[in-house]
């Protein structure tokens, strides 16, 4: 029922940001929904093959920011072979021929071409932001064709991706018409790039905020830039080797301390220990600090450094801090919200530098921690349980112990009661991933405990069905859950199919599923694609039922199979 | 132990039997391992632990196929760690089959084993036992690589895991005590791998990250100069010789070591007659053994610095020199002519 006139619905829902929300708002009814769609600005697509893009422009017009993820999340540890899809170009060819006025493109795990960049450059005058994370599939080209036709461009950053890169003069590609940049990040780009127009554009640039350098930015350069970029709010650092009684390592601390505004500081993947001291200025107002990519950081100085860093939210590590440097966290940090450590070599079991220990230590010492992602050497029962104690407000716990399924090193037990803790306290928790010896019992505790989790990893685990049952009968807000190695089979599969359509997505790999059990799901549930992923020649000579599966992923999709599957995948 | 145990042990056995190489792994609680699958030929690289009957060790190492360089030797294998093995089975593993090869061995693999828990597959990425072999890229979809564990490791690595794994599996069948039981036995024998073993995707970590800190550390070590963890590889080439070298500069502590390891390295191309010369301990005095390297035979050791000039090598504290050393060269005494004179001046002088 509306007692208001259309406009005025259109205004209040603009308060209304939220994914989730608007989502609702859409559900109430008829008018509601047609309100909402022809408002709606922001769309966010969790799995590319949900939808397509034809539904998607026909249903908001006004489309102006698009969200898309394409592979699975265990891509990411090349357990997806290349090619498995997640292909950008159809999206922006179709947005591209429609009347959309697109301003903004987050892709996540995808495959984008230099055609499709260039296209996007063409297609959309008013485009201004472009964030990939994850991504692969094109070259600085690409980039140059961004760089040159997107007169407006604000936003240009770049995690984390698998770029080609061809050392061409992409970043001259920017006219010098361009002067809106607010953002800038080539950090992950590993070659090199013209310092003379870096220097020009990051000059004729004065909104910009947000600068972060790849290795081949030298500190000279560093030094030009921010004495040219105050205003910067969160920088990423290059290479960070000079003489430390240079001239130009002298005009660099001038210019950090020209740098009131710095809260966020990252990068260092190249670094001299004896340059830290120039950091210092700038630390007391840091809010995020991200040193998971130098490996040169260690030891005293990388201590000395997180001393200064007194207001500290998120901290993202490498393991050689080691214990007694999360205890120097511990103390300094007290503002503490986000904590990664990640391993400095993954490989050698044996090295990883932090255990239980640290992990206690911050807990202690940061009460506000609720966030956590955490490789290490071992972990305890008691240490979980303490840290459940200290810390109930996690709302993302990630645990990876590099054994995956070492017990507890004091008890030789599992570790199912450290992480039944840690749900039984954290009320809030959405996301969590498990490793260390485990068995039936702790997704006995999750099914019980961890209402509100939306996304469960699990790998090496288990000991039957039961374990997966657990889950999936307790965990009601579960969205996507994602498992290897755990000996789960077609009996927990089947129990209950319909929960599948409430959840984005499962994985399942190298577990007991046969592909007699993953039939039957695709035959009970129209509207899920279920996908088995085998590259090796078994499927084509052996369509046996009673096969096991060695992948499998399934989503829920309102436009059933997709056409772009390579020859390895199976949709059934 | 459960009747379901025994009777695949008993297969197991049969097929140790009829193999010319036993292979019982144990732990501490004699509870026995094997390869479940009952094949024999997918089994682990790693044989130099096997036990026979009596539990007495067999050094399979004498026929074992070897991908390492003459004079290298494989390190110490855990005597815990032991697979079902055969000869044959060495050199599947050693050298990889093609994919195409891959599927017939897994069929094959699938028809032995129905009704029992299948292997897994993929042991991608890097299974090696000892420095020198690496099994990577080559071994995509190497279902026979498995050591047939619940956890898909290769076999080095777990003496520990792999027993927790299978046990696991095992004791599906079994009531719960014996679960608890297996398991807290096996973790008692954990010990750190010697070996590496890598499973696909494990730990996960994003391929990005991995591939950005190796060229990181790589790159530190040459920027930073600080000797930390870890190994410090320099190329060694040497005039006349059809291929390089690479020596971990961190494997010593003074140039005498270096000169020997070098020596021995490249005595098939006559170094010359550098014995004990030399007085031991005073790294300057190595001079004098290069000295002799000018004389008795045509070689002088040099070094390229980070600046990119070729140094002799002998006339920095060795702290310094592998900071600064990015790759050896052993020139013939001709080509070295202007830095030998000054080097041997300098060694008069001292002496």
């Amino acid at each position: 029922m509306n007692y208001f006139p259309d406009e005025v619905l259109e205004h209040v829902f603009d308060f209304i940001t939220s994914h989730k929300d608007r989502n609702s708002v859409s559900l109430v009814c008829k008018s509601w929904y047609k309100i909402e769609r022809y408002s709606r600005q922001r769309v966010f697509i969790g799995n590319c093959y949900s939808i397509s893009p034809e539904r998607l422009i026909a249903r908001f017009p006004g489309l102006k920011s698009l969200t898309l993820k394409g592979k699975p999340h265990f891509a990411d540890f090349n357990l997806v072979p290349h090619d498995w899809g997640g292909f950008v170009y159809p999206w922006i060819e179709a947005l591209a021929k429609s009347r959309i006025g697109l301003e903004e493109l987050r892709l996540k795990r995808m495959v984008v071409s230099d055609e499709s960049l260039e296209l996007l450059s063409k297609s959309f005058v008013n485009f201004k932001s472009l964030v990939l994370v994850s991504c692969e599939g094109f070259t600085t080209d690409g980039l140059a064709a961004i760089a040159a036709n997107c007169r407006f461009l604000r936003e240009l950053d770049l995690q984390e991706n698998e770029v080609d890169d061809h050392r061409g003069h992409w970043l001259s590609c920017f006219p010098e018409s361009c002067t809106s940049l607010i953002s800038l990040n080539f950090a992950c780009l590993r070659g090199e790039v013209n310092l003379g127009a870096l220097e020009r554009l990051v000059s004729r640039s004065p909104n910009l905020k947000s600068l972060r350098l790849n290795r081949a930015v030298p500190l000279d350069t560093l030094q030009k830039l921010l004495m040219r970029a105050p205003q910067l709010v969160d920088l990423g650092i290059g290479s960070y080797v000079h003489d430390p009684f240079s001239e130009a390592y002298n005009k660099l601390k001038i210019a950090i301390q020209r740098c009131k505004s710095i809260r966020s500081l990252s990068g260092f993947l190249e670094v001299a220990l004896h340059c830290m001291s120039a950091i210092y200025p700038i630390c007391g107002n840091l809010t995020f600090l991200n040193l998971s990519y130098a490996p040169g950081l260690h030891g005293n100085k990388l201590m000395k450094l997180i001393q200064h860093c007194r207001k500290l939210q998120r901290l993202w590590i490498l393991d050689c801090i080691g214990d007694k440097g999360l205890g120097v966290v511990a103390l300094t940090c007290k503002e503490l919200q986000e904590l990664r450590v990640f391993p400095s070599d993954p490989f050698e079991a044996g090295n990883a530098a932090v255990t239980e220990e640290g992990l206690v230590l911050v807990s202690a010492g940061c009460p506000k921690l609720n966030s956590l992602l955490y490789f290490c050497q071992q972990m305890t029962n008691a240490a979980l349980i303490t840290v459940a104690k200290n810390c109930p407000n996690f709302i993302r716990f990630r645990l990876c112990i590099l054994d995956p399924i070492k017990p507890d090193p004091v008890t030789n037990q599992p570790l199912d009661e450290g992480f039944g803790a840690i749900v039984q306290s954290c009320k809030g928790l959405k996301r969590l991933s498990l490793s260390g010896l485990l068995t039936d019992q702790v997704f006995l505790y999750i099914g019980m405990y961890a209402e509100q989790l939306e996304m469960l990893s699990i790998a090496f685990a288990a000991d039957s069905d039961k374990g997966m049952l657990y889950v999936l009968n307790g965990c009601k807000k579960l969205r996507k859950l994602e498992i290897r190695d755990c000996p789960f089979g077609d009996a927990a599969l089947l129990e209950d199919v319909g929960k599948y359509e409430t959840m984005r997505s499962l994985w399942m790999s190298s577990c007991e599923v046969t592909l007699g059990g993953c039939k039957s799901v695709a035959e009970k549930m129209p509207s899920l694609n279920v996908e088995i992923i085998d590259e090796s020649e078994q499927m084509e000579f052996n369509l046996d039922d009673k096969q096991k599966v060695d992948k499998m992923y399934l989503y829920r999709t309102l436009v059933g199979h997709r056409k772009d599957a390579p020859e390895y995948v199976w949709i059934l | 132990m459960s009747p379901l145990l025994l009777g695949v042990e008993e297969e197991g056995q049969s097929r140790v039997s009829s193999s010319s190489v036993e292979c019982i792994s144990q732990n501490g609680l004699g509870i026995r391992e094997w390869n479940y699958l009952g094949l024999s030929d997918f089994c682990s690289v790693d044989s130099s632990g096997v036990l026979d009957d009596n539990g007495n060790n067999l050094n399979l190492k004498a026929t074992e196929l070897r991908l390492g360089l003459p004079g290298s030797q494989s390190p110490e294998r855990e005597t815990e760690l032991c697979f079902l093995n055969s000869g044959k089975l060495d050199e599947k593993t050693l050298f990889p089959l093609l994919p195409s090869k891959d599927g017939i061995c897994s069929s094959s693999q699938k028809s032995v084993v129905t009704g029992n828990k299948r292997g897994f597959s993929e042991v991608k990425g890097t299974i090696y036992t000892e420095k020198k072999w690496v099994g990577s890229g080559a071994v995509p979809d190497s279902q026979f690589l498995q050591p047939v564990s619940h956890g898909k490791y290769s076999v080095a690595q777990a003496s520990v895991k792999k027993d927790g794994p299978a046990n696991e599996i095992q004791e599906q069948p079994c009531t719960s005590n014996g679960t608890k039981v297996n398991r807290t036995d096996i973790s008692n024998n954990s010990s750190a791998p010697t070996a590496k073993a890598q499973v696909v995707g494990w730990p996960p970590i994003r391929s990005f990250r991995t591939k950005t800190l190796t060229t990181s550390s790589k790159n530190n070590d040459e920027v930073d100069g600080k000797p930390g963890p870890g190994t410090l590889f320099v190329k060694v080439s040497m005039d006349g010789a059809p291929y390089l070298r690479k020596v971990d500069l961190r494997m010593y502590s003074t140039y005498q070591e270096l000169s020997s390891a070098l020596e021995k390295m490249f005595s098939c191309f006559t170094l010359g007659q550098c014995g004990a010369h030399g007085t031991p301990g005073k790294e300057i005095l190595s001079e004098s053994k290069l000295k002799d390297l000018l004389h008795g035979s045509e070689y002088v050791l040099t070094y390229e610095d980070k600046d990119g000039d070729w140094m002799l090598v002998g006339d920095v504290p060795w702290e310094m020199f592998i900071e600064t050393c990015r790759r050896l060269k052993i020139m013939k005494s001709a080509d070295a002519i202007g830095l030998a004179p000054k080097a041997m001046d300098k060694s008069k002088k001292d002496c």
